[in-house]
């Protein structure tokens, strides 16, 4: 990270060399941020005018915030002003005209991950309409939800079609000046997904954005929301195994979740951008806000993700357990390799009675990988017999590589029971030997050892992203040991 | 099958292995004996291609081939199986799950097909059978949690299901209650094959008791410094390792050896 010249620069003149034209389109607005900026984007998105005036109390919040120095990752400042903060949805002329234009690394790894031919094609961002015809599967899949009075759609759809639950639940859980991350997505965040199950209703599949066509191109500043009202249930899954091309190196997302009271949102996510070069060159910077909010009586939240990808990862699901009796969930895998550095993890906030959380973090670091995992404990006073407990271990590949923990346990009411416990290993070269003795390939043992390590975690995921999940530890891995 | 000639190896800077000529032919059992340090664990090593042994000199030839010229794993696919004298615990693998994907590796590479789930489990049942082991381990994490003797039987099970052709057993009577000794080596019988040869590394006549050896070797301080029939096993039960002299203590005390 020491070449200052890995910035947004150099993944622009990236885009050169792949042959992208950056004229700046008729429908796209200037580099740099201002207030004027915020008011177009509104403008051209014919947002209401609450949103607009939402929008611009968050900038003005953000002009007087810093970006938070205590994560342990290390990066050359990021200049606000040359990000261009608008442009409509890309038509698919910009991307390239077929799988022979696409990095030749990129169609690897898609082939060890056994991704079907025609996604690969939709993930390389190459025109599809002639490979592929989505629309009947997501038109189907659309009918199925409507009949049940779900409403899953694309945050600017929302904004349009149903404003009264928008401006109810937006910044409800992640209030504007919450970070200077979530200052700035709530300022000229460009769009995302939106998720309302009606009381009573349990989500009959699991919502993807994979289905929702028109996300496509959502930007760097992402938007989520997902209610769910009483007595209802859904499990919602983020991202793709799939290394996904994007020209921006700086994410930085919000994600919301509100579960009232008897209420279960299941989030999962499989987070793989692009993380760089060996040298660390190039990859993205993701910088996430996600929190769920337990706002009912026995809701339940639950987030678990598996993180291989960006180049610096900073990002820390949570759950407020407001609601007496509610549950909070987090089963995270973070995998860093070469240069990535990752430094994550979870808040409980115990405010209910009766309350229970649990954490499970399983860090592995290989290569010149640097993590760090903070987790925060926090049972108000008024959280009557709240309970915890945390389980952190961290298993590193080599010598080079580091893993860091940093638990804070802040208890204010005597009834609270809260239990960490943390391991570190090293992988080991008798179990390696063991391994290879039977018969394995050295890359197979090492797949096969990590996975063991994340299993408490993969079986959280619904089924298919577990088994994606367990081939893409084993490609991300390739070549760390030996 | 096997042909060890004047091998020398060290672990790090120091030297263990002095000089093993050592020749295993077809359907041979060979038992190796000898004094705690003698370096009995570290030729298993070197035959199964341990990384931290070094070879610094002489030659082994298996099944006509340069064995050292082979890597760990392509010396398991050749059909060279170790039991450990330390199992190796896996956290989170399931023990049915490395097997499968053990005796798949080796399929695969000998041109045979992979076995599916059902296939597998009807196999490795009627293995297990034969250890008498309760198919609930199956289940559980590679040796996690397994008690001393679970740990060798499970290593002998993996054999059984593998088929090699040259086992190494290191010390697999070691921590075995007297009906295990026996399952173990019913086990090991039952896997003796004329096409199949085997090292057991032992230190008790016991184990030889049931298991018949066709030779006994006495390692003592790198070297192989006797060799006979299975009469020799009982004589050094009788009589210990004393006769070897300062050699045998494991230690570096005659440089000029
Ligand atoms: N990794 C190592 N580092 C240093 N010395 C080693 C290492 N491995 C083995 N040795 C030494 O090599 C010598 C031979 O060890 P080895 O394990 O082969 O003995 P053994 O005959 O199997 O003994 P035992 O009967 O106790 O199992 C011993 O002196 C041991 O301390
Ligand atoms: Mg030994």
């Amino acid at each position: 990270m020491s070449d200052s010249a890995s910035t947004l620069e150099a993944i622009i003149s990236q885009e050169y060399q792949h042959g992208f034209e950056t004229s700046v389109e008729a429908d796209a607005l200037p580099r740099g941020l201002s207030e004027d900026t915020v008011r177009m984007i509104s403008a051209k998105k014919n947002e209401p005018e609450f949103l607009l005036e939402w929008r611009l109390a968050a900038f003005r919040r953000w002009l007087d915030m810093k970006p938070p120095e205590w994560a342990s990752v290390h990066h050359p400042p990021i200049d606000y002003q040359d990000i261009i903060y608008y442009s409509a949805p890309k038509s698919q002329k910009d991307g390239p005209k077929s799988l022979d234009e696409v990095d030749p690394e990129l169609l690897k790894t898609y082939e060890k991950l056994g991704i079907p031919l025609h996604e690969r094609a939709i993930l390389a961002g190459v025109a599809v309409d002639a490979v592929f015809d989505s629309v009947s599967v997501a038109t189907t899949f659309k009918d199925k939800l409507a009949e049940k009075g779900i409403i899953f759609c694309s945050f600017s759809e929302a904004v349009q079609e149903h404003p009264e639950l928008v401006r109810q639940y937006l910044g409800s859980v992640v209030p504007v000046q919450d970070n200077f991350y979530a200052a700035l997505n709530s300022a000229v965040f460009s769009d995302g997904s939106f998720v309302y199950i009606p009381p009573g209703v349990r989500c009959p599949m699991e919502l993807s954005t994979y289905f929702r066509i028109n996300a496509k191109n959502t930007g760097q500043f992402e938007r989520t929301l997902i209610i769910a009202d009483r007595d209802s249930y859904v499990s919602y899954l983020e991202g793709c195994t799939a290394p996904m091309r994007d020209e921006n190196q700086l994410h930085a997302a919000v994600v919301e979740l509100v579960a009232l009271e008897n209420a279960q949102i299941k989030y999962s996510t499989v987070q793989n951008w692009y993380p760089g070069d060996k040298e660390g060159r190039g990859g993205i910077y993701n910088f996430v806000t996600k929190r769920g909010d337990c706002r009912g009586a026995h809701s339940k939240i639950s987030w678990t993700q598996v993180e291989t990808g960006s180049a610096i990862t900073w990002k820390y699901p949570s759950v407020i357990l407001r609601g007496d009796h509610s549950v909070g969930e987090f089963y995270s895998v973070a995998l860093t390799n070469h240069r990535q550095q990752a430094d994550t993890g979870t808040k409980m906030i115990h405010m209910g009675k009766n309350t229970r959380s649990t954490i499970i973090s399983k860090g592995i670091s290989a290569g010149f990988g640097h993590q760090a995992y903070r987790g925060l404990v926090r049972i108000a006073r008024a959280a009557q017999n709240a309970r915890n407990y945390t389980q952190c271990d961290s298993l590193l590949l080599g010598d080079r590589c580091a893993a860091h923990t940093f638990p804070y346990i802040e208890v204010k009411n005597a009834s609270a029971k809260v239990e960490h416990e943390a391991s570190t290993s090293r992988i080991g070269e008798d179990q390696l030997f063991f391994c290879r003795q039977r018969g394995l390939t050295m890359e197979d043992a090492v797949s096969m050892i990590v996975n063991g390590f994340c299993k408490e975690v993969f079986k959280e995921l619904p089924m298919e992203f577990a088994v994606e999940a367990q081939k893409l530890l084993g490609v991300s891995l390739e070549g760390s040991v030996g | 099958m096997l042909i060890i000639k004047d091998l020398h190896a060290s672990v790090g800077d120091k030297p263990i292995l002095k000089g093993i000529n050592l020749t295993v032919n077809a359907g041979e059992v060979h038992a190796i004996m000898g004094p705690n340090g003698s370096g009995k664990s570290t030729l298993s090593n070197v035959l199964a291609g341990r990384e931290n042994v070094t070879v610094t000199s002489g030659s082994i030839e298996y099944l006509g081939q340069d064995l050292l010229a082979l890597e760990v794993e392509e010396r398991a696919r050749a059909g060279v199986f170790l039991a450990f004298q330390y199992p190796v615990e896996i956290p989170g693998v399931g023990n049915v799950y490395l097997l499968k994907a053990a005796l798949n590796a080796q399929r695969k590479h000998r041109g045979l097909p992979e076995l599916d789930a059902m296939e597998f489990l009807a196999l490795v049942k009627d293995k297990m059978k034969l250890m008498e082991m309760n198919e609930s381990m199956l289940y559980r994490a590679v040796n996690e949690g397994f008690s001393g003797g679970e740990k060798k039987r499970n290593e002998i099970l993996q054999m059984a299901v593998l088929e090699p052709k040259l086992a190494i057993l290191d010390e697999t009577d070691s921590g075995l209650d007297i009906d295990a000794l026996k399952i173990v080596a019913n086990g090991v019988n039952s896997l003796r094959h004329p096409e199949r040869s085997m090292i057991l590394v032992t230190h008790y006549q016991r184990l030889l008791d049931y298991i018949k050896p066709d030779y006994v070797h006495v390692l003592a301080a790198g070297r192989i410094v006797r060799s006979g029939g299975p009469e020799l096993a009982h004589e050094l039960e009788k009589q210990g390792y004393a006769w070897i002299g300062n050699e045998g203590s494991g230690q570096e005390v005659s440089s000029g050896s």
